[in-house]
């Protein structure tokens, strides 16, 4: 419907922007990309009280309307651009009462474009608290704007704003705030002549951002850039006039409509609680405790769900080979699909967790004080403060950290950390080093607390932010810089975290990964299935043949044939062919052409490894013993040897090497996006391959 | 006097800047001439610093704070 009213959330970062965004739209959300540009959209949809529906869209935070990141940028670029498909017709500025007048200087910039607007004002409480107060209706007739308190995170007065959204003009009825003109006299008019721009903040915007706006030719630009020129604009000195000028028109709005009572005023509470957690020695050591606490908590709470999962499926699995004929399908279903989904979603609890305690660590304010206690030290690698983010981010997920690492301003900065995040272990490793780990490291307690398993797993996690750091180091001499790095950045008050939000970000995330991820577990399945099952003509049933000559039938049981019928069938398939083309190459590793098959297809997706175990040694193993994975590769030989194929140096050489290579498509395509060349990407996935190689080699060599 | 040369716990009031780029920055984030900052503590390793302006907290790093001139 085009007639649906469009709105959008502006706020400064940190006012509950976001937690209004979810009262708002619940569950109704989705996450697209601006076109053009990939920095989330965030858009839900949301029943008014007069039944009609509108679309809302959740703008990134930002402070002001210049940005000083790329994600900050497309609030602009939405808000100027009427022909922007996220343009709306009505503006929502959520402002955080307890900091009335820094959130007022963006409102002020909005209400300049001349969009209609109304304002949110959140956090009044916090307000109250701290001895502030507001006169909200003489404030809305200085401003010309309807002023709507509410309380977001307890969902107070959020019928209130729905009233004032679908009673809303659709003119910008805002009084004026500064001298636009003044601040490039003539500039101004030039521009709104020549590129057909309306209000003249538009116009004034325009000639600060040209450079970047995408809706803007390349020929309007120059012809800006050949103005400013003419007129001599100089942006940083107009910028800081600007600035000055909206504070002034802000203070003189809140002068007679605010009141601040200093009454004796105890320290806050955040004051007290930044005492310890960002304390000189207790800081570190409350986050290492927090970071060992996720950990063990992942394995701990993630067992029984996990065994449920995996219980689901042998149940599925033997379901579907009951009711279906045996044949091509079933074998299909079981072995290909089944067997692969199975090895993946017995994962969704651990990713739940890990979700839940980052969201947790983000809601509650804690995250931006790891920044800020991290920044010396990260600064010293070439990393900036603001690369924790990413970093942690990146033990889920190394696409969205890489997305997330747009908050970092400087250039430099930014380039490292996008170099070095797919080295922290995401979320699709765990699988793989779950499952090994499981085979060659005992489940025992050490000191009947500490349990080996999390501790080995915990080293994995450790090696992996190691050697992302030291990467760091070697890139920060290869890299020249551009400009100077700053990080001037907000430490917002200590909140309790929003239950819903958190549970939200989980079921966000889990439902991403499971489609997203299962799309592509499922082809792969398929397909490793079919290489699995045919081979080049002739090759697979000559191979068999022997096994039917008297020779073998008086010597074996029937099932032992069909057992050796099966892995003569697999080693000579497609698959077998192509593991066994690259086996020379990771013998040194210790790996044989199983693995190698596994390696192939993991290239796409690391957590592919899982499954196409599980799916080679279905297809190899017998149809009516449904073990799970786990002991069908605990029972794997080697067919010279004889010795067990997960040995400790196997496995180890393995999870080494899935800690440092480089294999996940998607993480190539978002590194290719983010920094617009294949020269990033190309030389992330060389060096993180040497790395996996060597790493690896080095491990089965010292261990076997 | 520059805020970098506070220790936690003073404060001062803001007089200029010296660096007009980073002025820019400072002055969004609500660091205007003519309001009191207070230092309320150092990063364990000494840099960054948290500041208190306008009823919030902010962090920035020594370098940054060093353009700030205080009365």
């Amino acid at each position: 419907m085009s007639s649906e009213l469009k709105i959008a959330l502006v706020g400064n970062p940190n006012t509950g922007k976001s937690t209004l965004f979810n009262v708002l739209t619940g569950l109704n959300q989705k996450i697209g990309n601006f076109p053009g540009v990939t920095v989330d959209k965030k858009l839900g949809s949301c029943k008014l009280s007069d039944e009609r529906t509108v679309q809302v869209i959740d703008l990134p935070g930002t402070y002001s309307l210049y940005p000083k990141s790329k994600d900050e940028s497309i609030v602009f670029e939405v808000l100027a651009d009427r022909n922007n498909s996220a343009h709306p017709d009505l503006v929502v500025i959520v402002a955080d009462a307890s900091n009335l007048k820094r959130n007022l200087l963006l409102y002020t910039q909005v209400a300049d474009l001349k969009i209609p607007v109304i304002i949110a004002l959140n956090m009044m409480d916090v307000a109250r608290k701290t001895g502030t107060t507001i006169n909200v209706d003489a404030l809305a007739s200085k401003l010309g704007v309807r002023i709507v308190p509410i309380a977001a995170r307890q969902s107070e007065n959020v019928q209130a704003l729905k009233e004032a959204i679908s009673n809303a003009s659709r003119l910008a009825l805002q009084e004026d705030t500064i001298e636009v003109e003044a601040l490039a006299p003539g500039l101004i008019g030039k521009i709104r002549e020549e590129l057909q721009v309306d209000a003249p903040y538009v116009a004034l915007q325009i000639a600060h951002q040209h450079e970047n706006l995408t809706f803007l030719t390349a020929a309007q630009s120059g012809r800006v850039e050949e103005l400013e020129r003419e007129f001599s604009f100089h942006s940083a000195k107009s910028q800081a006039a600007e600035t000055i000028a909206r504070y002034n028109y802000i203070n003189d709005v809140l002068f007679d409509t605010v009141e601040t009572t200093n009454d004796a005023r105890q320290e806050p509470v955040s004051n007290r609680i930044d005492k310890v957690l960002t304390h000189r020695f207790w800081g570190f050591i409350i986050f290492f405790g927090i970071l060992f606490l996720i950990f063990q908590s992942i394995f701990a709470w993630s067992e029984y769900p996990m065994g449920l999962i995996e219980d689901l499926f042998v149940w599925l699995a033997s379901a579907v080979q009951a009711v279906l004929p045996e044949g091509i399908l079933a074998d299909l279903l079981v072995d290909g699909v089944i067997a692969g989904l199975s090895g993946v979603l017995v994962f969704i609890p651990q990713i739940a967790i890990l979700f839940a305690f980052i969201s947790v660590l983000e809601d509650t304010g804690y995250m931006a004080r790891v920044t800020f206690m991290m920044d010396k030290l990260m600064r010293k690698v070439g990393l900036n403060g603001k690369s924790v983010v990413p970093m942690i981010g990146g033990l889920a997920c190394a696409v969205p950290s890489i997305m997330s690492a747009r908050n970092i301003e400087n250039w430099k900065d930014r380039m490292i950390t996008i170099m070095v995040t797919p080295l922290v272990s995401c979320s699709a490793r765990l699988p793989v080093y779950t499952l090994l780990i499981s085979l060659v490291v005992p489940d025992t307690r050490v000191w009947g607390v500490i349990n080996m398993q999390g501790l080995a797993m915990m080293s994995m996690y450790v090696l992996s932010i190691v050697s992302a750091i030291l990467v760091a180091w070697v890139m920060k001499g290869l890299i020249r810089a551009r400009d100077r790095g700053y990080f001037i950045m907000e430490l917002p008050v200590y909140r309790f975290p929003r239950w819903s939000n958190v549970g939200l970000t989980m079921y966000e995330k889990v439902k991403a990964f499971v489609f997203q991820a299962g799309k592509v577990i499922i082809a792969v399945s398929i397909v490793l299935w079919v290489l699995a099952s045919y081979g080049p003509p002739g090759k697979i049933e000559a191979a068999q043949q022997k096994y039917d000559t008297p020779e073998y039938s008086q010597k074996f049981s029937p099932e032992e044939i069909g057992r050796m019928k099966s892995s003569q069938k697999l080693e000579n398939s497609y698959a077998g062919v192509l593991g066994h083309a690259i086996e020379p190459a990771i013998r040194p590793l210790g790996y044989d052409w199983k693995i190698g098959i596994a390696l192939i297809t993991s290239f796409a997706a690391r957590e592919v490894f899982v499954g196409t175990m599980a799916t080679i040694y279905s297809v190899d193993a017998d149809d009516s013993n449904m073990d799970s994975v786990r002991d069908k590769m605990n029972n794997a030989r080697d067919t010279e040897t004889g010795r067990p194929v997960f040995s400790l140096a196997t496995s180890f050489s393995l999870m080494l090497f899935y800690a440092f290579a480089m294999q996940c498509i998607s993480t190539i395509a978002i590194v290719y996006r983010e920094t617009k060349s294949w020269k990033w990407p190309a030389i992330q996935f060389g060096y993180m391959t040497v790395m996996a190689y060597v790493a690896g080699l080095i491990a089965y060599q010292l261990l076997k | 006097m520059k805020l970098s040369q506070l220790e936690p716990g003073e404060s001062g009031v803001i007089k200029e800047f010296t660096d007009l780029e980073m002025s820019v920055k400072l002055m969004e984030m609500g660091c205007l001439p003519g309001e009191s900052v207070k230092v309320q503590r150092f990063a364990p390793l000494g840099d960054p610093i948290a500041i208190t302006v306008s009823g919030y907290q902010l962090s920035l790093r020594k370098r940054e704070a060093s353009t700030i001139i205080l009365h």
